[in-house]
């Protein structure tokens, strides 16, 4: 019947327009307040995953242009910044947020085209979600007495953040607004495959008037990145991305007195009870794992469904997901964009396969890929057990892995079988269940009855090996704040 | 040297007293337990183990009015506290303790790489059991350790001033602020929830509830300086809030923490969420910084030297590392700042709707 009405009411493609975006060919270095060349002489260019195409020339930031930026924003944070009181500060960052929200279109489409990801996510989650961080903490600039941490809390000093490229903007404003409303300054690195539109918010910086040096941004790689998080100029780094990269940096920054927040990996149990309502609870599973490819730290990676009500929910999940619409991520009604770059495309392949010659059961719908950029299907694995590398480690794509469980304590004990400790969900109508489930589930953020929310008034971050330090809230302020004691 | 058999607990029936027990009651307790044995360890030898302290009270000493020659006093065995149980190192090693004029006071017992697995092990199974206890059940407890203290006053003052030299005066407001550290700590675990907590104004139709969680197995360098009161002040936050704790006591000066471990033993604290290590720090804090099943790591006492190799064996596991501060004060108001480090905050959503 409803294949008959697929049929009968086909979507006409409804792409949103790419002229609102206005790509220049290179872009340089932001450093006290202008873009400039490196001084590595090197480039890199950052390309549509979704088609493969070019889409500009990025800077490569060298040991020198990394020292630069961190010494224009020492410069700035004994100056300008640093002696400014906090009601000013705030009133930079309504600034910014506000034409943030101006030009929040330009930049949904601008991050459509470097990340992949459906311009219905960059338009209605990714940029809402950047703008009101900036209206949160700007109202915090001068309220810093009250944040909890006694009064006349001190700015640690410069900041040195790296970003990954799941949420290029957000992430940004995650690592931004807090450490600017604190009365910190920042050197920030976003990732090499999604640097555009960091560099689009230096020129909304520039338009704000921002005092030169508050907010440098530096292109690059790894080694950019590793130049940042070892200059002895940061008082501070802030580091979201893999587990990998957050041990590298851990140990870099040991010994050296220096403040250190990480956002690392994933691997999020969502727990089904038989007596959740399964509609809304298939919903969340497919918001959980399908939401941005599955390029999400605290994805619901692995679903915990009650063996009684495994065979029902499953059946409505495989109906669902067949529903989903794969492809242009400019298109409004598309629900799966592009994967980032080849190289996840191949991680995720990688473990894919792992499934499979592993014994579990793969599914994926019936999904035609376009023939250029890179995808991967919505994938659903059966008959996982918590052995099998797709339950263990972190995939970072499409693919969802299922596992079964009798009783509450089991559910709990396989939820927190995992080094990881992120995010976890929990599907029943029984509230104490809920609240009991909540209670011993080891991870920071718990989604009851629903999945994926986000907002800058609630604190996000690990447990154990999915890193420490909180973002966002008045716990997200801690990071930046030295307290008066 | 040559280790008699293992005998059962001695020490835990040894602190048996309740707050209102006598320095006699307490003393009388070891000899219900036939530890007489083990005066032929090496630390009776020469029968110099504890200096004669004339003047002061001394729980190891005969009363007053008895002919010296016809009481010999009964000696205690320090031994490690792990897993509630207060056993030998398995390594059957020990080491001299001297006292700050150089005296020879006991021999404590020296842990391996192999003990403090097992202190992990004991702390860990403690953990959920620990964290799960209701905040107004572990400040009760925690008072309660404040209460064993307050009996043993005499024992502790005598323990500070052979490891310290410190005059009588001193020795007593250290063990004074000791007790009431316990006291402060008692009152956080139903409080600590309501100050780091948050409910949160997020837009849409949704409960946001932020609150702190334990962090979990918490390994401790407790402060070499100040063995009574520094090590109070290190363990009481960390286990005030739920977490359990692993900790290499004082390399100098260990036999307070041992006593300590006998006060903790009998004050209902369940076995396991605290545990005591004597012996080199050097041998079992990099053991500790690189355990995958501790989560996090108080360098509060570690060696300046060997800290950032600590933190870094750490960030392997991606620990939480209390750096070391150096020139604490433990005589002032600790805050929160020795509990806030080891713990996380666990921030929970569900929508709102009819």
């Amino acid at each position: 019947m409803e294949r008959q009405a697929d049929g009968i009411f086909e979507y006409a493609p409804a792409p949103e327009s790419r002229a609102v975006v206005r790509l220049r060919p290179a872009y340089e270095l932001f450093i006290d307040g202008e873009f400039v060349p490196a001084k590595s002489g090197e480039h890199m260019t950052t390309a549509n995953p979704a088609d493969e195409e070019p889409l500009a020339q990025v800077s490569v930031a060298g040991e020198t242009d990394v020292d630069r930026a961190v010494t224009a924003a020492r410069r700035a944070f004994e100056g300008v910044w640093g002696a400014m009181s906090g009601a000013e500060r705030g009133k930079y960052l309504f600034r910014i947020a506000r034409i943030l929200q101006e030009r929040a279109r330009e930049l949904a489409v601008l991050e459509t085209l470097d990340n992949g990801k459906p311009i219905k996510e960059t338009r209605d989650v990714d940029l809402p979600l950047v703008a009101a961080h900036f209206f949160y903490h700007a109202g915090w600039a001068d309220k810093l007495d009250h944040a909890g941490m006694g009064p006349a809390p001190r700015p640690v000093g410069v900041a040195a953040q790296v970003i990954p490229w799941n949420f290029p903007l957000l992430m940004l404003a995650w690592k931004i607004a807090p450490a600017l409303a604190a009365g910190n300054t920042v050197v920030l690195k976003p990732a090499e495959t999604t640097p555009l539109s960091a560099l689009v918010f230096a020129e909304i910086c520039q338009e704000a008037e921002l005092p030169p040096g508050v907010v440098n941004i530096v292109t690059g790689a790894g080694e950019t990145g590793r130049a940042l998080v070892g200059h002895p100029g940061a008082d501070k780094v802030a580091f979201t991305g893999s587990t990998a990269v957050g041990r590298e940096i851990a140990r870099t920054v040991a010994g050296t007195g220096k403040r250190l927040t990480l956002e690392l990996g994933g691997k999020g149990a969502n727990i089904v009870y038989d007596d959740a309502a399964l509609d809304q609870a298939v919903e969340g599973i497919v918001s959980g794992i399908f939401f941005n490819q599955g390029h999400v730290c605290c994805a619901g990676s692995r679903l915990l469904v009650q063996e009684s009500a495994a065979e029902e929910l499953l059946a409505r999940l495989r109906a669902r997901i067949e529903r989903l619409r794969l492809g242009d991520p400019l298109d409004k009604n598309t629900d799966i964009g592009a994967i980032n770059s080849a190289e996840q495309l191949e991680r995720i392949r990688e473990l894919a396969r792992a499934g499979a010659e592993e014994g579990a059961e793969s599914w994926s719908p019936d999904c035609p890929l376009p023939e250029r950029g890179h995808w991967f299907p919505p994938t659903v694995f059966t008959g996982v057990t918590q052995a099998h590398r797709i339950a263990r480690e972190e995939i970072f794509g499409p693919v969802l892995s299922v596992l079964t469980f009798r009783t509450p304590e089991e559910a709990v004990a396989k939820a927190n079988n995992t080094p990881y400790g992120l995010s976890a969900g929990v599907w029943t109508e029984k509230g104490s269940r809920m609240l009991w489930t909540a209670e011993r589930l080891r991870a920071g953020v718990i989604w009851s009855n629903t999945f994926n929310k986000f907002d800058p008034a609630s604190p996000f971050g690990g447990y154990k090996e999915s890193g420490y330090g909180r973002e966002g809230g008045r716990h997200g302020l801690e990071a930046y704040l030295v307290h008066a004691a | 040297m040559s280790t008699p058999p293992e005998h059962p607990e001695p020490a835990r029936a040894a602190a048996g007293g309740d707050s209102a027990a006598t320095d006699d009651r307490q003393h009388s307790a070891p000899e219900l337990h036939a530890e007489a044995a083990e005066l032929a360890e090496p630390l009776g030898a020469g029968g110099a183990a504890r200096p004669d302290r004339p003047g002061r009270p001394d729980t190891s000493a005969v009363p007053a009015d008895a002919p010296a020659a016809e009481r010999i006093p009964v000696r205690k065995t320090y031994k490690l506290y792990v897993g509630g149980a207060f056993p030998r190192s398995e390594s059957g090693r020990c080491y001299p303790v001297t006292g700050s004029g150089g005296a020879h006071l006991a021999n404590a017992a020296l842990a391996s790489r192999k003990d403090a697995r097992d202190a992990v092990v004991a702390a860990r199974s403690a953990f959920s059991g620990w964290a799960g206890r209701t905040a107004y059940n572990r400040g009760q407890i925690l008072y309660r350790a404040a209460e064993m203290m307050e009996g043993r006053r005499a024992q502790f003052a005598a323990e500070v001033t052979d490891a310290d030299g410190v005059d009588a005066r001193r020795a007593d407001a250290l063990v004074s602020a000791a007790i009431d550290r316990w006291v402060y700590y008692a009152g956080w675990p139903d409080k600590i929830a309501q100050v780091l907590g948050a409910a949160n104004p997020v837009s849409g139709p949704y409960f946001n509830l932020s609150r702190p969680e334990p962090t979990g197995v918490v390994a401790i360098l407790a402060p070499p300086m100040a063995p009574l009161l520094g090590l109070v002040s290190v363990v009481a936050p960390v286990i005030a809030t739920g977490n359990t704790a692993v900790v290499v006591a004082s390399e100098r000066a260990p036999l307070p923490a041992v006593t300590l471990a006998e006060v903790l033993a009998t004050s209902d604290l369940p076995g396991g969420v605290v545990n005591i290590l004597t012996g080199r720090a050097g041998e079992l804090a990099p053991h500790l910084a690189s355990h995958a099943d501790v989560d996090g790591l108080d360098l509060t006492g570690a060696d300046p030297g060997t800290a950032a190799e600590l933190e870094r064996s750490a960030a392997q596991t991606l620990k939480r590392v209390l750096r070391p501060g150096g020139g604490e004060d433990w005589l002032a108001d600790p805050g929160t700042s020795r509990m806030t480090p080891f713990l996380e905050t666990k921030t929970v959503w569900h929508p709102i709707g009819a």
